[in-house]
């Protein structure tokens, strides 16, 4: 008997460890998302500060690339599959399921450039930080997309209560995000703008003598 | 309400170097005769000091300033010295930028010392490069005078005057455009706004390169010391206030302008110099719209200095506001034009400026007043803009609130003892007298 | 022992005001969102606070420096 139909007898942990952490990646990666957009958004209640959604984005995100070390790992070393290392950050590279695994070397391209330069970004400035930051947004649909292709188990009821629980989520928060960004150019480009010129005092009161 | 007793004050004779104790005419030419051009320049003036290369030479003429007592003139009265010292210590190669910009709308003075003497101006930056280990030196003037100052530049050229390139540039026209950071930023970005203030101009400006951004009035008395020394030019002026400085006289005068006058002279002496006054000033706006309010009657005997008058001389602006007019109108009309003149680029200002403002309004045209709010804002805005453009609103707000207490007192109960309400100061740009 | 002032570029500010809420002792926001910053020299406990400050600020408008260095006026 080999090795590798050895294995596939007994209980696959790498192939179990690779789809339930990939899972909880969709749903980690989701809060990360919704977490960064709430931080931009106008109120703070005093119970939660903004400085905390900032926080708690930034150690979900660096929790999330340790958790995607073990995601790859496991789906790597996994002997019922062949994907390369390559497969990883090249998309396509791999010909088993090119198309869903490709999606996922994609996300992991953005998401690394995000978190590089979020780590490094004292050293490169605001904008150049800020501009790489979108990626994100391009990020979480490709996530998506590969968890949708990759992983699949939306029979079970609660895979599926989870994944579309986070995209709900995200989705809300996005479009809270969206709503308040128009309604907030609508308003600036209605009020009086600084450097209209001096302004007429109004001649109504009484004079003296 | 209205005093009925003008003021009159004793004609003054003109003509002659003989004005109650020394010529007053160093930078202006006295001699309506004596032009612009470098011919009548060098007559009256001479030829600079030759041997302009040697450490020695450099040293010399740094003590000579440093004896000499001049300080800025642009506004701020910062020591000359302290701040070429401040560009020298720096290695590598300098740059000199001579300010004319002007941004106050109300001051004349940088344009009308182009204008009339732009050589020496040019003489002043020419050295200043000298001094600093510039080998070029920007010039950056107002609109009206870029002509004027390209004619003496050109002249310049054709005579091989200069070591030191000359390079002209037009000034913007915003408030807050003459600046120190913001000129430079002109200069380089075409953008005049003030920078943040990471690191010192002096050690890191134009290009990177140490930078000494000094006004064209600072420069032209340079150019006097090179030539005369710092005794002579200490025989005007007071010990710690010495020279002679260029005012702008507006307002309740007979002929409103330009002038050069000694300082630590009385003011009513320095208002004579516009002619007669027209009506009895109820107070003086002194500096520019950053300058602050004084009371009109009892200053007028007091010592123009900053010493004397217990507030910085700015960029010269003397106005005298007329009897038949509103000083909280006034104040307010400044404010809303400030306000509207702001970078735009710090929080403080671009909001606090039109919330002051707003309520000065209220406060000229008798309606409610957030009189608590008004004074909070007053004392939080200093210090939190990236340039000091709020602290000067601050400033001038702050001195109207004092100077004219009984008006406010007034208005708050709806009377104004102004024959009405329409603002005097200018609020546009390039406006000429 | 000397210890560090807080500076802010005001350019960059933009009145986020996540410098308040995690170092509410040292700053304080105006009437806009716009922090008014302690200007003394800070040190202790408070030191800590201050790098919180600047770590945290999405516009990087913070930095803190040496108490003995005097840099340009804010």
């Amino acid at each position: 008997m080999s090795a590798t139909t050895a294995a596939a007898t007994t209980v696959p942990w790498l192939w179990l460890t690779s789809r339930a952490s990939g899972l909880v990646l969709l749903v980690l990666f989701s809060a990360v998302v919704v977490l960064g957009v709430a931080t931009q958004m106008g109120s703070a209640p005093r119970s939660w500060p903004r400085f905390v959604s900032a926080e708690l984005h930034r150690t979900l995100a660096l929790f999330a690339v340790a958790l995607l070390a073990l995601h790859v790992l496991t789906a790597i070393l996994d002997p019922f599959v062949s994907i390369g290392w390559w497969a990883t950050i090249l998309p396509f590279a791999s010909h088993y399921r090119a198309v869903a695994l490709g999606l996922g070397a994609l996300t992991i391209d953005l998401g690394a450039a995000v978190v590089v330069t979020s780590l490094m970004r004292r050293r490169l400035g605001h904008r150049v930080w800020r501009a790489v930051h979108w990626l994100a947004y391009l990020a979480w649909p490709l996530a998506l997309a590969h968890s949708l292709s990759a992983g699949g188990d939306l029979g079970i009821w609660w895979v599926a209560a989870l994944i579309w629980g986070s995209v709900g989520a995200v989705l809300l928060v996005v479009s809270i995000r969206v709503t308040a960004a128009i309604r907030g150019a609508v308003a600036s480009a209605s009020t009086l703008r600084i450097g209209s010129g001096p302004s007429r005092i109004p001649n109504g009161i009484r004079r003296a003598g | 309400m209205t005093p009925t007793t003008a003021h009159r004050l004793p004609p003054r004779s003109r003509g002659g170097r003989d004005n109650g104790g020394g010529a007053v005419a160093r930078l202006l030419p006295d001699d309506p005769g004596t032009g612009p051009g470098l011919g009548d320049h060098l007559a009256r003036h001479g030829d600079l000091p030759s041997d302009l290369e040697s450490n020695r030479w450099r040293e010399s003429l740094t003590g000579e300033i440093e004896r000499s007592g001049l300080f800025g003139r642009g506004g701020a009265a910062f020591p000359t010295v302290r701040k070429l010292r401040a560009v020298i210590s720096q290695p590598g190669l300098a740059v000199v930028i001579a300010n004319g910009t002007e941004g106050e709308p109300a001051s004349q003075k940088d344009r009308a010392l182009l204008a009339r003497a732009p050589h020496l101006a040019l003489d002043g930056a020419a050295l200043a490069a000298k001094l600093v280990d510039a080998n070029e030196a920007i010039v950056v003037v107002h609109r009206d005078v870029r002509g004027a100052v390209d004619r003496a530049v050109d002249e310049r050229r054709r005579a091989r005057l200069d070591k030191t390139r000359l390079r002209v540039v037009t000034a913007a026209d915003r408030f807050v455009a003459g600046e120190a950071s913001a000129v430079v930023n002109w200069v380089a970005q075409r953008r005049p706004l003030p920078l943040a203030k990471r690191t010192r101009l002096a050690e890191c400006g134009f290009g990177g390169r140490p930078t000494l951004v000094q006004n064209v009035e600072t420069l032209a008395n340079l150019a006097l010391i090179a030539r005369h020394g710092a005794t002579w030019f200490r025989t005007q002026g007071t010990s710690e206030e010495p020279g002679t400085m260029l005012i702008t006289v507006l307002g309740a005068v007979e002929r409103p302008g330009v002038f050069e006058i000694e300082i630590g002279k009385p003011v009513a002496d320095i208002l004579a110099e516009a002619g007669e006054l027209t009506s009895p000033p109820q107070a003086l706006l002194v500096g520019g719209y950053f300058g602050q309010w004084l009371p009109g009657e009892p200053s007028l005997p007091l010592p123009f200095s900053a010493r004397g008058l217990g507030i910085g001389l700015g960029a010269g602006l003397v106005f005298a506001l007329p009897t038949g007019s509103c000083g909280v109108a006034e104040t307010a009309h400044l404010t809303r034009f400030l306000a509207s003149e702001s970078a735009g680029q710090c929080g403080p200002c671009v909001f606090g400026l039109p919330a002051i403002a707003e309520q000065l309004e209220n406060l000229a045209s008798g309606h409610v007043t957030r009189m608590e709010d008004l004074k909070r804002w007053l004392v939080e805005i200093e210090g939190r803009g990236a340039c000091s453009h709020p602290d000067g609103v601050a400033r001038l707000v702050k001195s109207a609130l004092k100077v004219f207490a009984r008006e406010l007192v007034e208005h708050q109960r709806g009377w104004c003892t102004g024959a009405d309400q329409q603002p005097i100061l200018p609020t546009v740009h390039g406006a000429t007298l | 022992m000397s210890g560090v002032r807080l500076r802010v570029d005001r350019v960059a500010c933009d009145g986020r005001g996540f410098c308040a809420e995690v170092a509410p002792e040292l700053i304080r926001l105006d009437d806009w969102g716009f922090p008014i910053i302690e200007q003394g020299v800070i040190s202790g406990h408070r030191e800590a606070d201050a790098h919180d400050a600047v770590e945290l600020c999405p516009k990087l408008a913070l930095w803190l420096e040496e108490a003995d260095r005097t840099g340009p006026s804010q």
